[in-house]
């Protein structure tokens, strides 16, 4: 994190509001419904408020519906906000004053701004002469950024013949071709197999390293943010839940840890429970769930009681506590 | 990654040079158009379609050509050939389909990178007509040459005055059947499906617009009326003065420079008003 005190990126109780049309199902439900229309406000983001210092690398994490990418829409100046202050770059977002959109980029990762039908590299000469950059100084960041990017001919293919992962990767291209300083990329990484979702990882953690640009990414492949991200917010709700470190986030979403026992002979079942939740017991190895503040006594205690072979402790992965909880689409 | 007072960027790369707004303008301009006409070209016998379904004033002229009711405007057939023609040609150039796409990308979330770039979108859309025109050019030279092909009697050049009249008016007519869709395509912002409203304006656009029959054909209570609205000048106006037809010159150009510059300020109100109600749908 850049020792700055002025943050790049400010939400202050950052609030939006949709009117949402409401319907009864039926015949009668659509008659009243043309006769009298009536609306329900339905609350995406509730009061959310963070800092972004520059050159930070932060995750947005939350379910679907929780409010991302709203919050990044109103970052972006796409959408206004119903109420509350979002300050990126120092300008006020939803004016989309020319010089702010000059600093920023937004990545969606199922949208696309390049022209289907064209090789990207048309579309990338209008980029260029939009953002005012010269033909000499296009070229070399188009060079710069594809070789970054591992790209070489497929610029000069029509889009719709390229794969999605080289579709990606020319988006990319595309959106920083103006070298924006903050990132706003909502699930840049969606789709694509393991190997370019790698790629595009290491691109994207190269930039911010070449360039100190601000990166906030939305993904729901966990791997991208603990690969890229040491901060995350977590969203739910159109809340804010948790802004930090993704460790501090394991401690709140599993106030257990995860000991694993391999023993020396079979034990029963019930003796077990008495130092924690059994989660899983086959034949000789145990998976026992604990509470922090009991895990020391209780490591102990197992040492001391059982032929124990093997003995590890562990945080529960994160991707399943946050895989978990996308799917639950509630929080504990 | 702020620029630095002294012209180079954090990361020690030269600082982008600003153009001069003219110079900025006429590079965006160029690239854009490069790239618009490399997209229709992809489309071009979409293009001739649409060009061919342009052919609505030459039913019209074997209508009017057959029937007595053609003797009685006082238009001979050699004037209602020529008119037709000109109306055919200037329908060309002076269609527009911003509605259509506009309310397409809005609604499928391709308006959103388009907002965050720091160039109007309409800019983008003019690019694509002027574009589309190009590729026309050849299949509308080609069909008039078929026209004079068939019809030998019916042969004119205009003067080289009347011909830049007639490129004027068609052009300005142009931009103002661009900013009467631009209008109500900014209504988007209220309602998902202002398509329809193109329906609405199919019929005053066929007849009014002179591209059925031209406008000295109307009944004068019908005329005067139509002359109270924009049609008129998208296709009658300059059609009769590439056709060499008598007509208010001055009083042409004064009406297309209202409506427009009325239209350009509806526009940018509708626009300003409608974009904050923008909520980036499938986005």
């Amino acid at each position: 994190m850049a020792p700055s005190t002025s943050p790049i990126i400010l939400a202050e109780g950052l609030s939006k509001t949709y009117r949402v049309a409401a319907k009864d199902p039926g015949l009668a439900g659509t008659l009243r419904h043309f006769v009298q229309r009536r609306y329900n406000d339905v609350a995406a983001v509730r009061d959310v408020s963070f800092q972004i210092q520059p050159g930070e690398m932060v995750g947005f994490l939350g379910p679907n519906g929780a409010g991302k990418t709203t919050t990044l829409k109103m970052l972006t100046g796409l959408i206004h906000p119903s109420a509350g202050k979002a300050l990126v770059a120092g300008y006020t977002p939803h004016r989309r004053q020319a010089n702010f959109l000059r600093r920023i980029t937004l990545v969606m990762g199922q949208k696309q701004q390049l022209l289907w039908d064209l090789p990207a590299l048309d579309s990338l000469r209008v980029n260029a002469a939009v953002y005012g950059i010269d033909d000499a100084e296009s070229h070399r960041r188009i060079h710069a950024l594809a070789e970054m990017l591992d790209m070489g001919n497929e610029l000069k293919r029509p889009l719709r013949k390229l794969s999605l992962g080289q579709r990606m990767k020319a988006e990319l291209l595309a959106a920083l071709l103006h070298r924006p300083e903050v990132l706003f990329l909502d699930e840049p990484t969606l789709g694509l197999d393991v190997n370019a979702q790698a790629r595009v990882r290491s691109f994207l953690a190269d930039y911010n390293q070449r360039f100190g640009a601000t990166v906030l990414l939305t993904s729901h492949y966990m791997a991208d943010i603990t690969a890229l991200c040491p901060r995350v917010l977590l969203i739910h709700e159109g809340r804010l839940f948790h802004d930090g470190s993704l460790e501090a986030l394991t401690q709140r979403l599993a106030p257990c840890r995860e000991v694993r026992l391999e023993l020396a002979e079979p034990w029963p079942l019930d003796s077990l429970r008495a130092y924690g939740e059994v989660e899983s017991c086959e034949g000789m190895v145990v998976r026992l769930l604990i509470r922090r503040d009991a895990l020391t006594a209780a490591v102990s205690q197992l040492l001391a009681d059982l032929p124990v072979r093997d003995l590890e402790v562990r945080d529960p992965p994160i991707e399943e506590l946050i895989g978990r909880l996308f799917v639950q689409g509630t929080l504990s | 990654m702020r620029s630095s007072a002294k012209g180079s960027r954090a990361d020690g790369s030269p600082r982008v040079r600003p153009l001069r707004p003219l110079q900025h303008g006429f590079r965006v301009a160029r690239a854009l158009l490069a790239s618009q006409y490399a997209l229709m070209l992809e489309f071009r016998a979409e293009v001739l379609l649409w060009a061919l379904a342009g052919l609505v004033p030459f039913v019209m002229l074997a209508v009017w050509i057959e029937s007595p009711a053609g003797a009685a405007l006082g238009m001979g057939p050699t004037q209602l050939a020529r008119y037709f023609l000109a109306a055919f040609v200037v329908r060309q150039f002076t269609v527009a389909w911003v509605m259509v796409v506009f309310e397409e990308d809005a609604l499928q979330g391709r308006l959103s990178p388009m907002l965050l770039q720091p160039l109007h979108p309409f800019w983008r859309y003019l690019a694509s007509h002027v574009a589309e025109q190009a590729i026309r050019l050849p299949f509308v030279a080609l069909i008039a040459a078929l026209f004079f092909l068939v019809l030998p009697w019916a042969f004119w050049l205009p003067t080289p005055q009347r011909a830049l009249l007639a490129l004027a008016a068609t052009i300005l007519a142009f931009l103002l059947n661009f900013l009467i869709q631009c209008s109500m395509a900014c209504l988007c912002f209220w309602s998902d499906r202002v398509n329809a409203l193109e329906r609405l304006i199919f019929i005053p656009m066929l007849f009014l617009s002179g591209m059925a029959a031209p406008l000295e054909a109307f009944p004068p209570a019908l005329r005067r009326l139509a002359e109270w609205t924009p049609f008129p000048l998208l296709v009658h106006f300059p059609a009769q003065l590439l056709a060499g037809g008598e007509m208010n010159i001055a009083a042409g150009f004064t009406a297309l420079a209202v409506w427009i510059a009325g239209l350009l300020l509806l526009v940018t109100l509708l626009w300003r008003a409608g974009v904050k109600r923008y909520g980036a749908m499938g986005a």
